[in-house]
């Protein structure tokens, strides 16, 4: 991928995460996604960032415009430096519930992305990384 | 050093006069686009590979000074495209630049073989790289607009009819898939909300199969009408349909569903609080029925 | 701190929320709605969310949870105005929110309120 513009966001505290949510909004209305896209991307913006506040006990969140061969996408990488996940396919898991810890978050925000990466190791921290393209 | 660029940029003009001159009836397509297009196309091409050229590299094409060639290239390319071009007749416009371009070398360096057979093989690779970005981008169009077909075609085959006040009625033909499912939900959502709706049947009559990934599908459908304070009914399940959801143990959380649509509209009516009554006609002694909402 | 205001129209009580809400800014709703739902003997609330662009899972469970206590407190809640696009996102992050009546808009809502709890010799008149 060929990355183009890119900026960084701190989440250390809830109303950061508000931002987060208005940063991608933006971002995802300059490049023109549809309002059904856009949705997607900020709601996916907000678990993730938020799980960076709450489990990771604050980190960073990273947009950028990337590019393939044939379409333009919006990035996102949350990274945290807390406790990390021991069971990421346990935290991935999640059913059609109206509630839930953590679980939602990732499992949810998943779905709402076209690419979906996450790296966490117990005591390192976790980074997600996700895509969502035109 | 090379003389090319300042050539090209010198004499991008006529080049552009015998490009357009020489070029061929099949290259042309007098059929699929003017000769004014032809020639405004050429200007601009030309014009950008002059300012191209004008920073003094004619083998590199990746920056910024050719930034206008590669833009105009992407134009060209989408609206061949959209005229019915192919990847090879829109590539050959731009290689049909060579013979312009190397009758002008020839001229520049008569005297000198050497420079000859240097400027010929640097502007070969320059109108070649030309040429593959002008298919690059050709294909990209060529996608894109598959790809909104593709969508439409989808739109199309779900359409939401209003069948009275606050009755919607969504018939489903073909499978449903992933793709489909979003198509379907934002039309349904849309209709409920332009139409004030309350209830929504969604008539499966055209669904060939109805597996776990379709009931889930539906019922993705049916919650997000139901966020919306809709209710849907299901309605045209076959009896190898009902057979089908008993067996593989799909459980339709409550959503009811009828075999007729006629009866899926009673019902509707009901839940809506509405009636059809049949009233006693006038002189010709015609019954009329009438719809009327329940006082 | 900010607060969401909660409206009283007789026995109902009227929330509309604007405001991209942090989560503080959410948990207090939902003490303040408890609140008031006890202090005023309310039988129904209504939440207008039709100008919430987002709703996520935290807003999902905070309307879940709104409606369970209010249950409990013997109203019933109703949940006007969700936007086709938060609609269709909410249902691919998987929440149905089972327990929360809809509608879509406030009049609907209000009818919905009245069917179910509405005593027809109220001060609103009916």
């Amino acid at each position: 991928m060929k990355a183009t513009k890119q900026e960084t966001v701190p989440i250390a505290t809830s109303s950061d995460v508000v931002m987060a949510r208005q940063k991608v909004r933006q971002w995802a209305i300059e490049m023109k996604f549809t309002l059904v896209d856009q949705t997607k991307l900020v709601t996916a913006a907000s678990e993730l960032a938020r799980n960076a506040l709450e489990h990771g006990k604050g980190g960073h969140m990273m947009i950028e415009q990337v590019e393939n061969s044939i379409k333009t996408g919006l990035k996102l990488v949350f990274e945290d430096r807390g406790p990390g996940i021991s069971d990421v396919d346990a935290a991935l898991r999640d059913g059609f519930t109206t509630g839930g810890g953590m679980g939602l978050g990732l499992g949810g925000s998943k779905r709402l992305v076209n690419d979906f990466q996450i790296e966490s190791e117990p005591g390192k921290g976790t980074r997600v990384t996700v895509v969502r393209w035109k | 050093m090379s003389k090319l660029p300042e050539m090209i940029n010198k004499h991008h003009e006529e080049i552009r006069v015998d490009w357009v001159k020489q070029m061929s009836t099949a290259v042309r397509r007098a059929d699929l686009i003017s000769n004014e297009e032809v020639e405004s196309q050429s200007r601009e091409l030309m014009d950008a590979i002059a300012m191209g050229a004008r920073s003094g590299d004619v083998t590199n094409l990746d920056g910024p000074a050719w930034g206008q060639a590669r833009d105009t290239l992407s134009a060209i390319s989408a609206s061949r495209a959209k005229q019915g071009f192919t990847t090879s007749e829109t590539a050959t416009f731009v290689l049909s630049l060579k013979q312009p371009i190397f009758n002008a070398v020839r001229r520049e360096n008569a005297s000198d073989p050497a420079a000859l057979f240097d400027d010929i093989w640097k502007s070969t690779q320059m109108v070649d790289k030309l040429a593959l970005i002008t298919a690059d981008a050709f294909q990209v169009t060529r996608e894109k607009f598959i790809a909104r077909q593709q969508e439409e075609l989808m739109e199309l085959s779900t359409p939401v009819v209003k069948l009275w006040d606050g009755i919607l009625a969504l018939p489903i033909i073909g499978t449903l898939d992933s793709a489909r499912t979003q198509v379907v939900m934002e039309s349904l959502l849309q209709a409920v909300v332009q139409t004030n709706s309350r209830v929504a049947i969604i008539d499966i009559t055209g669904v060939p199969t109805v597996d776990t990934l379709v009931a889930q599908h539906l019922l993705k459908t049916i919650t997000a009408a139901r966020l919306m304070g809709a209710d849907c009914i299901i309605s045209g399940v076959r009896p190898q349909i009902a057979q089908t959801i008993v067996h593989l143990g799909i459980d339709l959380a409550g959503v009811i569903t009828k075999a007729k649509l006629s009866d899926a509209f009673a019902l509707a009516l009901q839940r809506t609080g509405q009636v059809v009554t049949k009233v006693n006609g006038d002189n010709s002694g015609n019954k009329k029925t009438l719809l009327r909402r329940e006082e | 701190m900010e607060r969401i205001p909660i409206l009283r129209m007789g026995q109902f009580l009227l929330v509309t929320i604007q405001v991209d809400m942090h989560d503080r800014l959410a948990v207090q709703l939902q003490d303040d709605l408890t609140e008031k739902i006890s202090e005023c003997s309310s039988r129904g609330v209504l939440i207008d969310i039709s100008t919430l662009e987002i709703v996520d899972s935290f807003i999902g469970r905070m309307l879940a949870n709104i409606a369970a206590m209010a249950r409990v407190l013997d109203a019933e809640t109703v949940v006007v105005g969700m936007q086709p696009a938060v609609a269709i996102t909410l249902v691919e992050l998987g929440m149905s929110l089972t327990g929360v009546r809809t509608a879509l808009n406030v009049e609907t809502g209000m009818e919905l309120l009245y069917e179910l709890r509405g005593d027809f010799h109220s001060e609103m008149g009916g």
